[in-house]
């Protein structure tokens, strides 16, 4: 995973709440192992009834043709646990989210895939919210992870919180993977100590004669 | 490890459990006892282990499902529905290769895996149960923390059978009241829902409790835990209890004999202890609760079957929520829902397609007809539950009604079979989630109970399901 600290770029407002993974990814009709996540992103929210893209919907916008963050409302990101839903973000470029709020599973998601996920509170978030539409795409906005702060066009600085471990986990681009494996002696460990006090779930094996008869 | 006398809620004594480390992120590293695969997510996590030149850690303890892109025609097999082929295939040639037992199409006990899991004693009490689908959470109906997670975190539990989270806060949902004919776990979802809003679960994990939790037949629970990521919390669950272990004893992947009698020992023990603090308690009355329906595009819109559909609100970003809802759906405010005309009728998914689901729905149509203009499914949740099904004559009674009888799969659910409504169709379903476009383009989902769904079905109409048990 790549390492994060600094992103600037444009900012796009998409300020409704409760946008759900199903809108910012929606399966598309055609499914396919290798999809095109540029092509998925706000698939429908971009399209008018006859499926032309509405010129007016804000992704469509030119100011907004390859934004690196995005500002949303409340519990961005609920339902489906999707992970699609980050990678098209990433795949228009986006690496910031900055919301309200952010539904649990998405956030996760967002780390796992290195996107800074940015939750404000409500007066920090208006102030954000204001300056972004002001700017319309016309100035840039820049987010520090190390500094933890959003710069940009109308304002003073705007602090943001987040724990240290998450800051840490994008600063350094861990290997989620890897950073676990460290662990495996107490991985191993737990399985033996598990294997002793509830063997039954250390094991899943069938019954015998238990295959259903057709 | 936490070793001090202090009260402990279930959540907490589960968790320590399973414990096994802080990774210096200070995330906790949780062991999963058993990981159930599908499909639509696992190929690509196969794909990147195997790029990462990773093994898989416990392919014992995992097990693979066919389930979110089979077709439900009958006799189907993987290149009925062409888009899904490549997933079953990818999923197929994956398990293989890690050694994963799969339930693969044609399989006796293929299926959903919320549904199928279950069934096989693949779900133990007092277990961590992690499967790529925001639905795990249905196994908490026996006393298990289901942990539905992403595709970065499935690869993550196949190479470490562990997950890394944080820990959540624990919440207890005490449901007050009992149940009144017509009026099921589905409905008790609902209501949670639309007392408390899709967000209350935020961060927490739900215990639910109560006179109506203990009431619940062992698949209610199923049902009513399978909602709990629709209220916004990731893991929810029931303390287990003699149903649950009557339910559980000899399925095939159980403990037997004095193994079995240890397990029980140790899961009488789970309960939330008579004092252990709560982070946030809630309370819901579902004393005289009728049958639930959702009206609008999150399952907080919500109102009973007799109440007529919302007045808009003064307040302007409410007001414009509800504006967008209504439009979408094609319904007015402040008018009755019971007579809106439905196209459509779904009984299926991990919510309520288990036997018990299915007999309700067939004891109300049984020996009646769908309504003209009215396309109706029935997808059982697994195989096993269809054949045992089949076996009750519930497929002759739906098939003489009108109904389609299908192979099981998700299906409607989430239309990742192609099986999807047209735009506009009125669609009563038994699923989860009602948000726009989940059954397809412009489709308008009313989510409600099997037995609301099965009146719906008859009526041509939003209906009381009540109606028609009286007159049964
Ligand atoms: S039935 Fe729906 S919610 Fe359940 S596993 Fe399938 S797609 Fe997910």
């Amino acid at each position: 995973m790549k390492a994060f600290s600094t992103i600037t770029g444009i900012a796009v407002p998409f300020l409704e709440d409760d946008v759900n993974t199903d809108q910012i990814a929606p399966i598309p009709t055609k499914r396919s192992l290798k999809p095109d996540y540029r092509e998925m992103f706000f698939h429908r929210a971009r399209r008018l009834g006859d499926d032309t893209l509405n010129p007016d919907q804000v992704f469509n916008r030119p100011q907004f043709a390859s934004p690196s963050i995005l500002v949303a409302g409340r519990n961005f990101g609920c339902g489906s646990s999707r992970e699609g839903a980050v990678w098209t973000m990433q795949a228009v470029g986006i690496h910031v989210l900055i919301a309200r709020s952010i539904a649990d599973l998405y956030r996760e998601n967002c780390l796992q895939n290195g996107l800074l996920p940015i939750e404000l509170p409500d007066d920090k978030a208006s102030d954000i919210e204001q300056r972004v539409s002001a700017a319309n795409g016309r100035a840039p906005f820049t987010v520090d992870l190390v500094t933890q702060m959003i710069s940009g066009p109308g304002g003073a600085d705007i602090h943001f919180d987040i724990s240290a471990a998450d800051r840490m986990r994008l600063l350094e681009g861990l290997d989620d993977i890897g950073l676990s494996l460290k662990h495996e002696a107490a991985i191993a460990a737990f399985e033996s100590n598990m294997k002793q006090t509830s063997p039954w779930l250390q094991r899943a094996l069938r019954a015998p004669g238990t295959e259903p008869k057709i | 490890m936490n070793t001090s006398q202090k009260p402990r809620t279930m959540f907490d004594r589960i968790w320590d459990a399973h414990y096994v480390a802080t990774r210096i992120d200070g995330r906790d590293l949780v062991y999963i006892d058993r990981h159930v695969l599908h499909d639509l997510h696992a190929p690509h996590a196969f794909e990147k282990l195997a790029s990462a030149a990773r093994a898989v850690r416990r392919p014992d303890l995992t097990f693979s499902m066919q389930d979110h892109t089979v077709a439900t025609k009958p006799g189907r097999d993987e290149n009925t529905n062409p888009d899904g082929a490549h997933f079953q295939r990818a999923m197929r040639e994956g398990s293989q290769r890690n050694g994963i037992r799969i339930f693969d199409l044609g399989d006796p006990e293929q299926g959903i895996s919320h549904v199928v899991a279950p069934e096989l004693g693949l779900v133990l009490p007092g277990s961590m149960h992690a499967v790529p689908d925001s639905h795990a959470c249905t196994v908490g109906g026996l006393g298990a923390i289901g942990l539905g997670c992403g595709t970065s975190e499935l690869e993550h539990i196949l190479a470490t059978q562990t997950i890394a989270l944080k820990r959540p806060k624990t919440m207890r949902i005490w449901l007050d009241g009992h149940l009144r004919p017509g009026v099921g776990a589905k409905d008790v979802s609902l209501k949670i829902i639309a007392a408390l809003g899709t967000a209350v679960g935020r961060g927490y994990a739900i215990e639910f409790a109560g006179p109506i939790a203990q009431a619940l037949s062992v698949e209610a629970r199923l049902t009513l835990c399978n909602m709990t990521i629709e209220m916004g919390a990731r893991s929810g669950f029931i303390a287990p209890d003699d149903k649950v272990f009557a339910y559980l004893e000899g399925r095939p992947y159980m403990p037997r004999g004095a193994e079995w009698e240890m397990a029980r020992a140790q899961w009488l023990g789970l309960a939330s202890d008579e004092h252990a603090v709560f982070d946030k308690e809630h309370r819901v009355d579902c004393g005289d609760l009728a049958p639930q329906i959702t009206w609008g595009t999150d399952q907080s819109q919500t109102i009973s079957i007799t109440e007529k559909l919302p007045a808009l609100p003064q307040e302007a970003d409410a007001r414009l929520k509800m504006e967008r809802a209504f439009a979408y759906m094609g319904l007015e405010p402040d008018t009755p829902v019971q007579g809106v005309k439905v196209d459509r009728v779904f009984i299926g998914s991990c919510t309520n397609a288990r036997l018990s689901d299915l007999r309700m729905a067939a004891s109300m149509v049984k020996g009646k007809r769908v309504h003209e203009g009215v396309t109706a499914m029935v997808v059982p949740g697994s195989t096993s539950v269809k054949r045992a099904a089949e076996q009750e004559g519930l497929d002759r009674i739906f098939k003489e009604a009108g109904f389609f009888w299908g192979e099981s799969g998700c299906s409607m659910c989430a239309g990742g079979n192609g099986d999807r409504g047209r735009p506009q169709e009125r669609i009563v379903s038994t699923t989860n989630r009602n948000f726009e476009g989940r059954q397809g383009k412009g489709v308008r989902t009313h989510l409600a109970g099997p037995e609301l769904a099965a009146a719906c079905a008859l009526a041509g109409h939003i209906a009381d399901p009540r109606d028609y048990l009286e007159r049964a």
